[in-house]
């Protein structure tokens, strides 16, 4: 019975979430289109190497969805310190690529641990959150706030601006939706401004001329600037319209940079047009939105604080990729989900996605 | 409270943060949508405006220049097609270190070098600047072999001027070299910026400048999209250029070369016109160069040498170099008074040797005098007292009305540039001339020497060429020009220039042929009679000394004289007599008197002309004879 198809079948279909397949099939093939259109004239492995990830990716989302929620919590805790211990070793030993330390090297493969804190963190939070379940105060806060911190930290560290802020952003949710009181989150926006210009110290240079580059590109036009001019110009020469798949001249002509990776949605939107950049935006939200109604529908905390957290990381993730393309956020390193080049990212976001479905498909066993 | 109630409680809570998250989430998708609406709507033509100047770079491209042939069709100046070595800087890490490692495959001098970065310092960036120019074949071999070593570093084929004969011609033709910022300056003034953009040489002197915008033709585009790192991507549209015209000159490149060599090198200048029409047949400054030096920027030894020559090569004497006349001027003094009625030409006076006016005696060369002269032995003999008193009788504002209207004194309105107006004196020009008002008076004493071609008198060998030519043709005046036609290398059409005369001189035919007549006495018994010697055709002619220095009473002897100071010759005349085809100045710089290089120069020059034959023997000066002239002029009291 346990080895027949017709079993896994019906299992694979019952833990399904539709409407999020289908948004992300969407997403994905938006994707690939682009992919296609930003590298075809140069390397074709490009092409190749993002479908095999999606399948990867895919069946990733497919195995998670399997696991019930109360099996995920049994690995929050040695998930995220596992993590933690890798964020450790490469601060010591950690490959230096591009001038970060990201990267640990394990023979023939690299990772980068900072990746697996963005599922951990949030699943450690949340079943954290849901052990204190009717005995949260401020307390668990503060531990709460540590165990976002600390890997934070070293994140920072690499550097990495990005990761942070998504890994922060991934743990800041969940705090946030169990319960944080607004007087606290006020407190802490009042000691955020006033402890601004020590953060502004800590950043790096290459940091701190990104975020002064996004208040005037035109200071910098042949360095930090360049990427903004330049995904402005692709965005904006894209009309309402679009100049039509496959004719980007911008992108074509290799004025965008990173054209395939973090900046693919200046490629997107000079072909697709406003039109093309509102459907992804509407995309985007209708992902949000059933990952919360997801979370709205969970019965557990724990199942709950994970929904809601991942749904929002999404829209997150999103965000803060489309605002810095076009002029509004800084440069930060975060691709845009289920569009940009990347295999890690895409495995990391799909597990996300397996898990929303495991959330939401095995609600009724647990009733009961 | 129990379990149940709490939570119930905790669920109300999570979902008001749920809608909180869910307005955050619109609120902040919106404010991405107004800002993507902004660019994509509000601004679009802006940037597709910035994303079209990205993509599209507009190339000029140049069109070919027009040739220069001379009458005869020879080959003055031509484009030659010639490789060369150039790297595109954008695409090269390190220049110093690729040319570098260029310089150990294809020779690449100092001055290549320095070139090259100036040409760098007034280029962008992508566009590609040549190293070497005027590879050999085995150049352009090893190099090509070697090509994959070189990133940003080709060999392309770019147009050459060339001068096939050389130092021939130099002052008429002209080059053209490099344009510089007074050359930028014209084209601005000319309105030529649009068509000039891509094009980096300009004619600098001579023909080549005077008709520049007709030799340069018409600039072609191309529009070419380029990517980010502004390779040419490919060819969106294409403007065809429009070769410039073609010149045909009035020059007869083997009178020139015939009349070069008779200079051999002596410092001086002929003008040869065509009496009938204004063309110019030959026109002499020695010593000269070569342009083709210039072309490809010029060598500084190169440009040292011919800078720093005592016998400036790059001073174009026939045009801009004025003396006094001296003698030539007496045949016009003739015409000038039988056109005021001052004189017939059978009056003969007595003369004794000298001239005295106030207090002042003019001395005639010959001692004794010239017995009794009327106006053709005037000529023939070179009569100083014959002019002494004529000039005395005219006064000097006559002589300058009738001189002025020959066109002596004033640009002849030659079609190449660097022409002076040299002087033709008069009470009005001096007034100008001067600025202390006892300077500014002129006294009547003066007038004396001008009948004799010296004094304040100065003009220029194509002046006095220019004044003849008008003289001979009854007084109708014709531009002097070099260049016969222009061509249109496309369409065939031929322009003319200067088919018709500027103006005219009532002159009396009668007074010309008189005046003919006299100067063909000076060719077959007076001073250019050994010049002229066996000649088949009838020529006339006059010869004349200009002063360098003033001897203040003392006889002249050139031997005693620093050769930079002793007098210029000069010669003028035309041939045949009846109907004067040609018409020379000839001016010889410290060549002492004009029967000695100037006549047989001229003699060259018209054997050439008239009957085809050449003699390259060179010029053998000649003993003084009693008949040369040599105005002595001096203060006795």
């Amino acid at each position: 019975m346990i080895l027949s198809v017709k079993y896994w079948l019906t299992r694979i279909r019952a833990h399904l979430d539709l409407p999020l397949l289908i948004i992300v099939l969407i997403l994905m093939t938006a994707g690939m289109a682009t992919i296609y259109s930003a590298t075809y004239a140069g390397d074709a492995s490009r092409l190749s190497n993002q479908a095999v990830s999606m399948i990867l990716a895919l069946m990733v989302m497919l195995a998670v969805a399997q696991v019930a929620p109360q099996h995920l919590m049994r690995f929050a805790v040695p998930l995220y310190l596992f993590a933690l211990a890798l964020l450790i070793c490469v601060a010591f030993f950690g490959v230096v690529v591009n001038g970060s330390r990201r990267w640990l090297s394990l023979g023939v493969i690299r990772i980068q641990p900072s990746e697996i804190m963005k599922i951990a963190m949030p699943l450690m939070l949340a079943w954290y959150f849901h052990k204190r379940e009717a005995l949260i105060n401020a307390k668990t806060f503060t531990v709460a706030a540590l165990i976002l911190l600390i890997p934070i930290a070293f994140i920072l560290k690499q550097p990495d601006l990005g990761t942070s802020i998504l890994v922060g952003a991934a743990g800041f949710f969940v705090i946030f939706f169990a319960g944080l009181p607004w007087k606290a989150m006020l407190g802490l926006a009042v000691s955020a401004v006033a402890a601004f210009p020590f953060l502004w110290d800590g950043l790096h240079d290459y940091q701190r001329r990104r975020i002064l580059t996004l208040f005037d590109p035109t200071s910098d036009p042949l360095n930090a600037g360049y990427h903004i001019i330049q995904s402005t110009i692709a965005i904006g020469s894209g009309g309402t319209f679009g100049k039509g798949w496959l004719n980007g001249t911008q992108a074509h002509l290799k004025f965008i940079p990173e054209k395939h990776t973090d900046f693919i949605f200046a490629v997107f939107a000079e072909e697709w047009g406003l039109v093309g950049s509102a459907f992804l935006i509407f995309l985007f939200i209708c992902l949000a939105g059933r990952g919360l109604m997801i979370a709205a529908a969970a019965p557990s905390l724990f199942s709950r604080l994970l929904a809601a957290s991942i749904a929002m990381v999404l829209f997150t993730y999103a965000f803060v990729n489309m605002g810095m393309v076009s002029g509004i956020l800084p440069v930060v390193g975060v691709p845009l989900p289920f569009i940009s080049y990347g295999g890690t990212a895409l495995v990391t976001l799909m597990l996300g996605v397996g898990i929303l479905m495991s959330v939401h498909t095995h609600r009724v066993l647990v009733k009961k | 409270m129990n379990d149940f109630q709490h939570t119930q409680r905790e669920l109300k809570h999570f979902k008001r943060r749920l809608l909180v998250a869910i307005f955050a989430i619109l609120v902040f998708f919106c404010l991405l949508f107004a800002n993507l609406f902004y660019l994509q709507v509000t601004r679009h033509g802006h940037y597709t405006t910035l994303a079209e100047g990205n993509r599209i770079s507009l190339v000029p491209v140049l069109p070919n220049r027009g040739n220069i042939v001379d009458r005869n069709g020879v080959v003055l100046a031509r484009n030659y097609s010639a490789f060369t070595l150039e790297i595109t800087p954008a695409q090269t890490h390190d220049l110093e270190e690729t040319i570098d490692r260029l310089a150990e495959i294809v020779t690449i001098e100092s001055k290549d070098r320095r070139r090259f970065h100036r040409l760098l310092q007034e280029s962008r960036n992508f566009e590609s600047i040549p190293i070497r120019t005027k590879l050999s074949d085995e150049e352009v071999a090893r190099f090509v072999a070697r090509r994959y070593l070189f990133a940003g570093v080709d060999i392309k084929a770019r147009l050459f001027r060339q001068y096939p004969e050389g130092a021939l011609a130099a002052h008429a033709i002209g080059y053209i070299s490099r344009i510089n910022e007074k050359d930028e300056a014209w084209i601005r003034q000319s309105k030529e910026e649009e068509n000039y953009k891509g094009t980096e040489y300009i004619g600098k002197i001579g023909v080549e400048q005077h008709y520049e915008f007709e030799l340069h033709g018409v600039s072609g585009y191309e529009q070419l999209e380029v990517n980010a790192h502004g390779q040419a991507v490919r060819v969106l549209d294409r403007t065809t250029p429009m070769p410039g015209n073609n010149l045909r000159l009035t020059l007869d490149s083997g009178l020139q070369k015939v009349a070069e060599d008779a200079f051999a090198g002596r410092r001086g200048s002929l003008v040869a016109l065509d009496p009938r029409n204004g063309a110019i047949l030959a026109l002499v400054s020695s010593p000269t160069f070569d342009p083709n030096l210039f072309v490809d920027g010029i060598r500084f030894d190169d440009w040292d040498e011919l800078n720093n020559n005592p016998d400036k090569p790059m001073l174009n004497r026939a045009i801009h170099s004025a003396y006094p006349p001296g003698s030539t001027f007496k045949p016009l003094m003739a015409m000038a008074s039988l056109v005021q009625g001052k004189r017939r030409p059978e009056q003969a006076i007595s003369d004794p040797g000298y001239f005295n006016f106030g207090n002042h005696r003019f001395m005639d060369d010959k001692v004794g005098g010239h017995g009794s002269v009327d106006m053709t032995r005037s000529i023939v003999v070179s009569c100083n007292t014959y002019y002494y008193q004529l000039a005395a009788d005219m006064g000097i504002d006559n002589i300058a009305r009738f001189m002025g209207q020959l066109g002596l004194g004033q640009h002849t309105a030659i079609d190449i540039s660097g022409e002076s107006k040299g002087i033709l004196p008069s009470q009005e020009w001096k007034k100008r001339h001067f600025s202390k008002p006892e300077q500014q008076k002129w006294y009547a004493g003066e007038t004396i020497s001008i009948g004799i071609g010296q004094g304040y008198n100065s003009y220029t060998p194509l002046q006095m060429a220019h004044a003849y030519a008008n003289l001979l043709n009854y007084g109708r005046v014709f531009r002097p020009h070099l260049v016969d036609s222009i061509v249109n290398p496309t369409t065939g059409r031929i322009r003319k220039i200067e088919p018709q005369p500027a103006r005219e001189i009532p002159l009396d035919p009668k007074h010309v042929n008189f005046i003919k007549s006299a100067m063909a006495g000076v060719n077959k018994e007076g001073t250019g009679a050994r010049a002229f010697a066996g000649a088949p055709y009838e020529s006339g002619g006059k010869t004349g000394t200009a002063q360098v220095y003033s001897l203040r009473g003392q006889r002249y002897i050139a031997g005693r004289v620093q050769e930079r100071l002793r007098d210029h010759a000069w010669f003028v005349a035309f041939a045949p007599v009846e109907e004067p085809q040609i018409v020379v100045a000839v001016l010889v710089e410290n060549s002492g008197f004009g029967s000695q290089f100037a006549a047989p120069i001229a003699r060259r020059v018209f054997d050439y002309y008239l009957l085809g034959t050449q003699d390259n023997t060179p010029i053998k000066a000649g003993k003084k004879t009693e008949d040369d002239d040599s105005e002595g002029e001096t203060d006795d009291p």
